[in-house]
């Protein structure tokens, strides 16, 4: 699926990433051709050492690249593994600093979190804290918190990854609910593969060392999808050859 | 909560009914998974913290009681409990130790207070700055590593006999602790808590403010808390060797009765400040440290 860089969300055009200098520069990304359309949910996938953390640290603005051209469509809203909620703030207080920083005016502010709260189905705990709360609803707590920064992009890097497998099913419906919902641009970086057949419209697989694009897999599998669907099954089986392939061309380089 | 049961639903294409059934599983999840917290009562808490402290006094005052009794030193040097009790009653009558107590504690909460703030600034200015922390950091543990009675001397020469001489003692004392807390409690706030900041547009002072400053806080009310054991170290320290006669305080006491002859003044005495010591930590910083670790959500389920 091509897209012209007019339209699109996320452009990456030629984007290297290196980290030192000299001998002993490592080169954690190079030469990352992407466009991501707007309203697209893309899975990023590939092996420890891809530098898929490092290419949505890039695209956050946490970070510059070496090399190469940029764009995403405003500030981009960031998902971590971990939900980094502030300890110190309610619920609802983490949701409201988000609007805070955004110089949202007060009166305004109780009526977004609000809403916010409630499109994560998450109302009756406002006023709990991060540590009284499990880690599923901690990352929903994240999402309102992402929502409130009302990006049209939304990156998330493994949000799931540390939840059972039956709370990240359920939040597998929940983010496709809320991606629907609202238009969002979606980049979710995983190493599941299943996962991101689950989820993606397409899939990048990233190598390891330095992170390229070695290969590009469209899902073109109907939604609503089950994770255990034999369509969803299958095309993770591709994505996972793949990886294997690549995996396997680092034991022979060595 | 009975649990209803039905096989998995059938997944139709109408988002309402799908909706609905997420619905479900997300409030049945939060059900499942919240912890259930039971209280105790408040009574019940206060009673466990209290025997403990209760049973400790007791056991302190038996074996006091016993080696007095065991006649290791003569009871003109080693009074028991009681002789040193009416002794501690009347100099409260007598008016000599309230007056003494009180300059004491005038000097002991300014010299922490202003340490306090020396402390948090110079903590804040090495915990941003690398070159300083490199700089200075060590040398700020160096100086707490400095026993406190070690700068009397010194500041005797620079102030004289005086509550000067005291109040320096106090804040070199105090400052390094201090600061420390400071540095500590912002070297460990957790990185993501910082990149989490910035994704939400807080850079520059904002993260400082909404960020920084709160994550820091229970590293900073440690500091605190040592700063505090530091100073009222150093004040007794001063107190004991810049004894100035005109107007007593609890260090002078001790030193006076001493040179009376006075064991079981000596003795009242120490309990005050033993007293003082432990009452104030156990009211303020204690709590202040149950507070904090309380609402930063650091301790575990059993409050």
């Amino acid at each position: 699926m091509t897209t012209s860089t007019a339209e699109a969300a996320v452009t990456l055009d030629g984007v290297s990433k290196v980290y030192g200098g000299g001998r002993s520069a490592v080169a954690a990304l190079d030469r990352i051709d992407l466009a991501v359309a707007p309203g697209e949910l893309v899975c990023v996938v590939g092996a420890s050492g891809c530098g898929k953390t490092t290419l949505l640290n890039l695209i956050a603005g946490l970070d510059e690249p070496t090399a190469g051209r940029l764009e995403v469509a405003g500030r981009p809203a960031l998902m971590f593994q971990e939900a980094a909620l502030f300890p110190w703030l309610t619920v609802a207080g983490n949701v409201d600093v988000a609007l805070k920083l955004r110089r949202v005016p007060r009166a305004e502010r109780r009526a977004r979190v609000d809403e916010l709260l409630a499109t994560v189905r998450l109302s009756d705990f406002a006023r709990r804290r991060p540590h009284e709360l499990s880690g599923g609803m901690r990352q929903r707590v994240a999402m309102a918190r992402a929502f409130a920064q009302d990006a049209d992009v939304l990156l998330m890097d493994e949000p799931f990854g540390a939840l059972d497998a039956m709370t990240r099913d359920v939040l597998h419906d929940e983010l496709e609910r809320l991606w629907r919902a609202r238009g969002l641009t979606v980049v979710f970086v995983t190493h599941n593969v299943r996962e991101a057949a689950r989820l993606a419209d397409r899939i990048v697989v990233l190598t390891s060392r330095p992170g390229t694009v070695s290969a590009t897999v469209p899902v073109p599998i109907d939604r609503p999808r089950r994770i255990e669907s034999p369509e969803v099954s299958d095309l993770a089986g591709e994505v996972t050859g793949l990886l294997r392939q690549e995996v396997r061309r680092h034991a022979g380089a060595r | 909560m009975p649990v209803p049961a039905e096989v998995a639903p059938a997944r139709t294409n109408g988002s309402a009914a799908r909706d609905d059934v997420l619905d479900r599983e997300l409030a049945g999840l939060d059900a499942l998974e919240l912890a259930t917290v039971r209280r105790r009562s408040r009574w019940a808490r206060l009673w466990a913290a209290t025997w403990p402290k209760l049973a400790a006094v007791a056991l302190g005052l038996a074996i006091w009681q016993v080696v007095v009794w065991s006649g290791w030193k003569r009871e003109s040097l080693l009074p028991g409990p009681q002789a040193v009790f009416s002794e501690l009653w009347a100099s409260i009558q007598d008016g000599t130790l309230p007056e003494a107590t009180a300059r004491t504690m005038d000097l002991a909460v300014r010299g922490y207070l202003l340490s306090v703030l020396l402390g948090t600034i110079v903590g804040a200015l090495v915990a941003r700055n690398r070159i300083l922390r490199s700089a200075v950091g060590s040398l700020i543990t160096g100086i707490q590593t400095m026993p406190s009675v070690a700068w009397v001397p010194w500041a005797i020469l620079l102030f004289g006999l005086s509550d000067g001489a005291i109040f320096f003692v106090i804040v070199l004392g105090t400052v390094p602790a201090v600061a420390n807390g400071l540095i500590t409690g912002t070297d460990q706030i957790p990185p993501v808590l910082l990149r989490a900041g910035r994704v939400l547009g807080a850079r520059g002072w904002r993260s400082l403010r909404y960020v920084v400053l709160p994550a820091s806080l229970p590293g900073f009310v440690g500091g605190l808390k040592q700063g505090w054991a530091f100073a009222w170290r150093s004040l007794m320290a001063g107190e004991i060797i810049v004894t100035v006669a005109g107007e007593p305080k609890l260090g002078f006491l001790l030193q006076n009765n001493r040179t009376l002859r006075d064991s079981a003044g000596v003795m009242a005495v120490m309990l005050v400040i033993l007293g003082i010591g432990i009452l104030v930590d156990a009211l303020v910083f204690a709590n202040l440290e149950r507070l904090v670790a309380r609402r930063w959500g650091l301790t575990g389920p059993a409050n």
